[in-house]
């Protein structure tokens, strides 16, 4: 018996459970490692029997300080001998933790991303089968369409609608219940409800997400709607690149279909509505009110001077009310809770919520309902995560190609569809595209330009010829050949064609290069009286890049990545860039782990 | 649909189906199936998840739900424990499949990395 | 309807409810420029030439399709309006060949007038200069000639076809700066449904639709010593091309076009009203056959070769419907190479028939395989209305001086019947008065039809009752043709002409036109009828002739060998 004093007592289970999860290797592993150290001398190794926790072994318990620790593996044997037994530092790692519950990980709305939603229209999205019409059912859905169709007359329908306070989603704001009016008003023995779901605008997805994610709540909507208005017959126009959004919509339609939502005689009450999809071919154009509807009619999608409005001339020249998808989703909320209960929320002329697609360099990606009036600092920084890679603020497009972009300055503005008007941009559909420091304004401007140059329909003169010199002269800007007066030119030609497009297209199409003008003119006077890309961005203005001999370590990351094979260099000494093959791309800059390299 | 008394029967009658269903002991999986998760890849995370299922002979119900919003972070999937809160895993790749299925569909032990949060009821 | 007060360049007016602020501000005597615009077909306001500003809300609006509202303050003057008016054309402008010298609307264009008008300089459209479209021009023909780099896109060609032709030939296609109007699929002119009648040109406010020219063609054959060079004028030409000069339309200038065409060096002069008569007797007793011999009915007629060519496309099954009777263009062209040839002595492989004609569809008629009955192409050269303006001018001729002179003998002379050939409800009336009077000896009261739209009257000839329908503008033709098809057409005698208000609104006519124009020119040939000894086509005194010394009988066989011709089914687009 050996009675010599050790300072620790390491216990090592060997019972059959520990043993075959590998006690043995472990227990030869700590014997060695005790040994090099020389610590056999302090250091006693007991072997015990099962401590019935077989699962977590191999086990391991050290005295006197009584630390468990568990699942070992013998590379752990290590670092518990240097850093325990050594320096007397527990390894909190390998200690024996409690298992986490559903309660240990947080909450959802405890989470950043949807502690400042509020979540109206998206209340389904993500929870239920959108594929079946029981879970909509389950949580009360159809219920408001019940209520309306069998307690209400279409005249207080709309009232309630107008007391809301609801304005359209699609980007104009306009009052919903308003325009559910006038086609009420309007004089036709036939009439039609539209919902428009043609989302178009780069890096914008909130219709397409709520038609997948909740179908029926839409169809709901639009229901309600037509009631309203004395519509028997309604179509949703859906683009066809949505092709799950589409099979979602025609499951569900044929699901209310069979449950006699759709269809005669809607809760006993008379009211009949069929309601067909439409799919379009994908024209952003066809976004437009009346294009869309011609659209639906077989003909080319073509914008038509308004008056006459579709409420009082629409599909095949009959009343017709046209909403978005967003609208009529939160219509079920507003007849079920009350105008006031909508009302509530949000500012004191945007009431409700709003959903948005965040994009761009920011962390969180991804869909958000938000009450009118949040700051978007809050959106982009709180819910949002804020900039991917930590890089700094720049401004963020909001309203896709149609709208403007806003910048740090703007952040703590409450945003509402009238406080975005006041500073040049628009709520739009709901896209936002965060954008950092390495962006390029004047780029952005032409990508925004680009998209709508190449959708135009080609009908009106300023949209057709006009964006079409628009996009030159920013080509021209961004090659740096930019020719004397063009800046003026340019601006000149976004006022006119603001002023005098046809639809709402072309009338909105400059934009995004009126608001970067606004904000950011001294980077296109950069571009064109420096002949640089403040940002880096423009390859024709950007200088090469350059590497910082005294830094460089000679890893030769930057050689591999180098497109062009402008890096030359011995590895492990330095490495240089041809200035003459650089095409300023900035890949090898992104690689360098280091930071050797900068543009000159 | 004859009236909004037949509407409210029907949506009794289905609480109390899911009620039921939630007292049967079967774990649930849900996939998010949006445009967003299947474009990050939830149709394989669907296949790993019938085939794992399929190879342990589980009796799962595995049903599907659109986009929740966190686009960044799918594909998503929930496991619904009977008697538990419904958790949200995300940032899954195929192999995390198998992880969650043993770990915690069948173990009870929430998958600390790939979990996200908790939905309250 | 109500009334509406608004102000125009600080006029305080009234105006009727629903009307746009363009017609208002013509109606107090203001104009406005536009290209888009065109008064017979629907509002487009795609140009945006037109804009004016509302001082009321500092909106700028398109005035041809924006309706008057209370309190409107409209400035049609301001500088914001006619900066932004510029604006457009110079955009039009920046996209354009320019190159006005050699272009057929040179001096008739809109775009040219605008831009002379607006004051634009060459040095602000070079401003804007960057990418032009550069397509290739579609001559295939072989009656029309399209130039999509000289096109506005101002739509009124796709308009004219679809809405009054119901042909939809041309129609937009791609999207943004590479937008263009085309045929479907890109197929050539001459692959396509088109009707060849020209609508579509006289709407064209550039050069982007234009006639193909066989002027040229002409002119050698006038210098050639071997060829003897017949000239036929169509009915509806001496009440139009007075126009070209300067005059009013419907200013009847017969004599002044026969010295022309005989200072031009043509070896005869003959008009296609001879031929016309001729028509209606091969017509008249083809009708007249089908009524007796109790064969299907409606018979329709076959004299405007546009209206034909749509029937090919269109009502493949009903061509035996169609009157077999050839067109008095053609007709006259195989009598020139046949009957002509033998009175005159001459090799018809030496005579050149030319057709002055209103009509561009004729171009394509005289290529047809069928038409060659003369053993010869019959004819060999049309020349519109314009075209032969054009070779006067070349010449320097002045044609309002021209002392009056007459047609040659052998196929110059003609009935009333045969000059309102050239207006819708002509050949009706011209054929039922000889129908008429053949069955019962009594002459036939005037019709007085109208000349837009579907018109119907009833005519009873003796014991017999016949429903007539006349249609001009092809849309209307096949409205009754859908009905024909459908069994549930009342009607036994149907005329057709493509082009709205007949000939005298036709394709080759002189340019720019309106309905009101139209029904100028229709009022002024309507005159000729009244005036003259003859009226109807069967006491034409060399149409007596002609049968007795040379064809026999109506429907006789040396008649149905050169006088009658066949049809062909064609493709639906």
């Amino acid at each position: 018996m050996d009675h010599s004093i050790y300072r620790s007592h390491v216990l090592i289970c060997t019972g059959t459970g520990c043993v075959s999860s590998g006690a043995k290797n472990i227990k030869v592993k700590l014997e060695d490692e005790l040994a090099r150290f020389s610590l056999n001398k302090e250091i006693k190794i007991i072997e015990t029997g099962c401590h019935g926790f077989c699962e977590k072994g191999p086990i391991m318990i050290v005295y006197p300080e009584g630390v468990f620790y568990c699942q070992l593996e013998e590379e752990d044997v290590v670092t518990i001998v240097e850093e325990h037994l050594l320096k007397g530092r527990i390894v909190d790692g390998l200690l024996y933790k409690e298992p986490l519950t559903e309660e240990s990980i947080p909450a959802y709305q405890d989470i950043d991303f949807y502690k400042k939603q509020e979540r109206i229209v998206l209340e389904n999205c993500g929870k239920v089968n959108p594929e079946s019409i029981g879970e909509y059912i389950g949580l009360g859905g159809y219920e408001a369409a019940g209520k309306a169709l069998t307690t209400m007359t279409p005249l207080e329908v709309i009232e309630t609608v107008k007391q809301s306070g609801l304005r359209g989603r699609g980007g104009g704001g306009f009052l919903t219940g308003l325009k559910w009016q006038f086609t009420h008003t309007a004089k036709g023995d036939k009439k039609y409800v539209i919902c428009n779901a043609d989302e178009g605008d780069p890096g914008a997805f909130m219709d397409r997400s709520i038609l997948e994610g909740d179908p029926h709540r839409v169809i709901e909507g639009m229901i309600i709607a037509a009631y309203a208005i004395g519509a028997d017959e309604g179509y949703v126009y859906v683009r066809a690149e949505y092709p799950l959004a589409i099979s979602r919509l025609e499951k569900a339609i044929e699901d209310a279909e069979e449950l006699e939502l759709l269809g005669q005689d809607l809760f006993g009450s008379g009211f009949n509505f069929k309601l067909n999809i439409k799919k379009g071919a994908g024209a952003f154009v066809c976004g437009e009110e009346t294009a869309l509807m011609a659209s639906i009619e077989g003909k080319r999608g073509m914008p038509r001077p308004r008056p006459p409005y579709p409420s009082v001339k629409g599909l095949w020249g009959k009343p017709t009310n046209i909403n978005n998808v967003e609208t009529y989703a939160n219509v079920p909320f507003v007849i079920k809770e009350g105008a006031a209960a909508f009302a509530a929320i949000g500012t004191a002329d945007s009431k409700g919520t709003k959903v948005f697609a965040l994009t761009g360099k920011i962390n969180n990606t991804g869909l958000v309902e938000v009450p009118m009036g949040i700051t978007l600092r809050e959106i982009i920084f709180d819910i949002g995560g804020g900039l991917t890679d930590g890089k700094e603020f720049k401004a963020v497009q909001i309203g896709g190609p149609s709208g403007g972009c806003i910048t740090e300055e703007n952040l703590d503005l409450p945003i509402d569809y009238d406080s975005l008007k006041s500073i040049g941009a628009m709520m739009g559909s709901g896209g936002m595209v965060v954008m950092d420091e390495k962006t390029c304004m004047v780029d952005v401007a032409r990508f925004f330009l680009n998209f709508t140059q190449n959708e135009s329909c080609g009908k009106c003169t300023p949209c057709r010829e006009g964006t079409k010199r628009m996009l030159e002269i920013l080509n021209r800007i961004c090659e740096g050949e930019a020719r004397e007066g063009d800046l003026e030119l340019l601006e000149a030609l976004a006022h006119h064609i603001k002023d005098t497009a046809l639809c709402g297209l072309g009338q909105t199409a400059p934009n995004p290069v009126l608001s970067t003008l606004e904000y950011f003119r001294e980077e296109y006077e950069a571009h064109i009286n420096e002949q640089k890309c403040p940002a880096g961005v423009c390859n024709a203005l950007a200088s090469s890049y350059q590497i910082d001999q005294a830094v460089c370590v000679g890893c030769g990351m930057c050689v591999k990545v180098c497109p062009v094979d402008a890096i030359s260099g011995k590895p492990k000494e330095s490495y240089d860039i041809d200035a003459e093959l650089c095409i300023s791309c900035g890949a090898c800059a992104d690689k360098c782990p280091v930071d050797a390299i900068s543009q000159g | 649909m004859k009236s909004l008394e037949e509407l409210k029967e029907l949506r009794e009658k289905l609480q109390k189906d899911i009620a039921m269903r939630d007292d049967s002991e079967k774990p649930k999986i849900i996939i998010g199936m949006g445009t967003c998760g299947i474009a990050a890849g939830a149709r394989n995370i669907l296949q790993a998840v019938l085939e794992e299922i399929d190879k342990r002979n589980l009796d799962i119900v595995v049903t599907q739900t659109g986009c929740i919003g966190m686009c960044e972070k799918e594909p998503l999937l929930d496991v619904q424990l009977p008697g538990k809160k419904r958790v949200t895993y995300g940032n899954l790749e195929v192999n995390d499949v198998k992880r969650i299925i043993v770990e915690y569909v069948i173990n009870g032990k929430i998958v600390e990395d790939l979990a996200i949060a908790h939905f309250e009821e | 309807m109500s009334k509406i007060t608004l102000t125009i360049d600080e006029q305080k007016i009234q105006v009727e409810e629903g009307m746009t602020v363009l017609e208002a501000a013509r109606e107090v005597g203001i104009e406005i420029p536009t290209l888009c615009y065109h008064p017979d077909l629907a509002l487009h306001g795609a140009c945006r030439v037109c804009v004016v500003e509302n001082l009321a809300n500092n909106g700028l609006i398109a005035s041809c399709v924006a309706p008057v509202e209370e309190g409107m303050e409209i400035s049609t003057r301001s500088s914001r309006a006619r900066r932004a008016r510029s604006r457009n054309v110079i955009l039009l402008l920046a996209n354009h060949p320019n190159d006005c010298l050699g272009c057929d609307r040179n001096g008739t264009c809109e775009l040219q007038n605008i831009a002379y008008s607006l004051g634009i300089r060459h040095e602000t459209v070079e401003e804007l200069a960057g990418e032009k479209r550069d397509l290739p021009l579609d001559n295939t023909g072989p009656a029309l000639k399209r130039d999509p780099n000289k096109c506005i896109l101002c739509g009124r060609c796709v308009r004219v076809c679809e809405e009054v032709q119901g042909v939809s030939a041309l129609q937009f296609s791609k999207r943004g700066f590479d937008s263009i109007v085309t045929t479907a699929f890109d197929l050539p002119q001459s692959e396509i449904n088109c009707a060849n009648c020209g609508q579509c040109a006289t709407v064209c406010p550039v050069g982007a639709i234009t006639e193909i020219s066989d002027i040229e063609q002409v002119w050698t054959a006038l210098e050639d010593e071997e060829k003897h060079v017949v000239v036929q004028t169509a009915p509806a030409i001496q009440a139009t091309i007075g126009e070209e000069f300067g005059l009013e339309p419907g200013t009847i200038v017969t004599g002044k076009l026969v010295a022309a065409l005989r200072k031009l060096g043509f070896d005869r002069v003959f008009s296609t009203e001879f031929s016309a008569d001729l028509t209606i007797m091969e017509e008249g007793y083809e009708f007249l056959d089908k009524i007796q011999q109790g064969k299907r009915l409606p018979h329709i007629t076959s004299c405007c070769p546009g209206w034909v060519k749509f029937a090919e496309h269109n009502y493949a099954d009903l061509l035996e419907l169609v009157s077999t009777a050839k067109s008095p263009q053609q007709m006259f062209s195989t009598l020139s190479k046949t009957y002509y040839a033998e009175k005159s002595k001459l090799d018809p492989k030496n005579i050149f028939t030319v057709a002055i004609m209103p009509c561009t569809a004729k171009k394509f008629e005289k290529e047809r395989e069928e038409l060659r009955d003369s053993g010869y192409q019959d004819t060999d050269a049309v020349l519109t209305t314009r075209e032969l303006a054009r070779m006067i001018k070349e010449i320097g001729l002045n044609f309002n001086d021209l002392a009056d002179e007459e047609f040659d003998e052998l196929m110059g002379k003609s009935s009333g019947a045969a000059t309102i050939f050239g207006t819708t409800g002509g050949v009706t009336e011209a054929a039922l008065r000889t129908v008429k009077e053949k069955l019962t000896g009594e002459p036939l009261e005037r019709l007085n039809l109208g000349l837009r739209g579907i018109k119907e009257t009833v005519i009873e000839i003796g014991d017999l009752t016949i429903n007539v329908a006349v249609a001009s503008g092809l849309a209307n033709a096949a409205k009754l043709l859908e009905e024909v098809r459908a069994g549930k057409s009342k009607y036994h005698f149907i005329e057709v002409m493509a082009c709205p208000h007949g000939c005298v609104g036709g394709g080759g006519q002189p340019l720019p036109v309106d309905n009101e124009k139209k029904d100028m020119r229709a009022e002024g040939l309507g005159s000729i009828d009244q005036r003259k000894y003859v009226r109807k086509s069967h006491e034409n005194p060399m149409i007596e002739k002609l049968y007795k010394e040379y064809l026999g009988d109506p429907l006789g066989g040396k008649s149905h060998h050169l006088l009658h011709t066949s049809y062909q089914k064609r493709d639906k687009n």
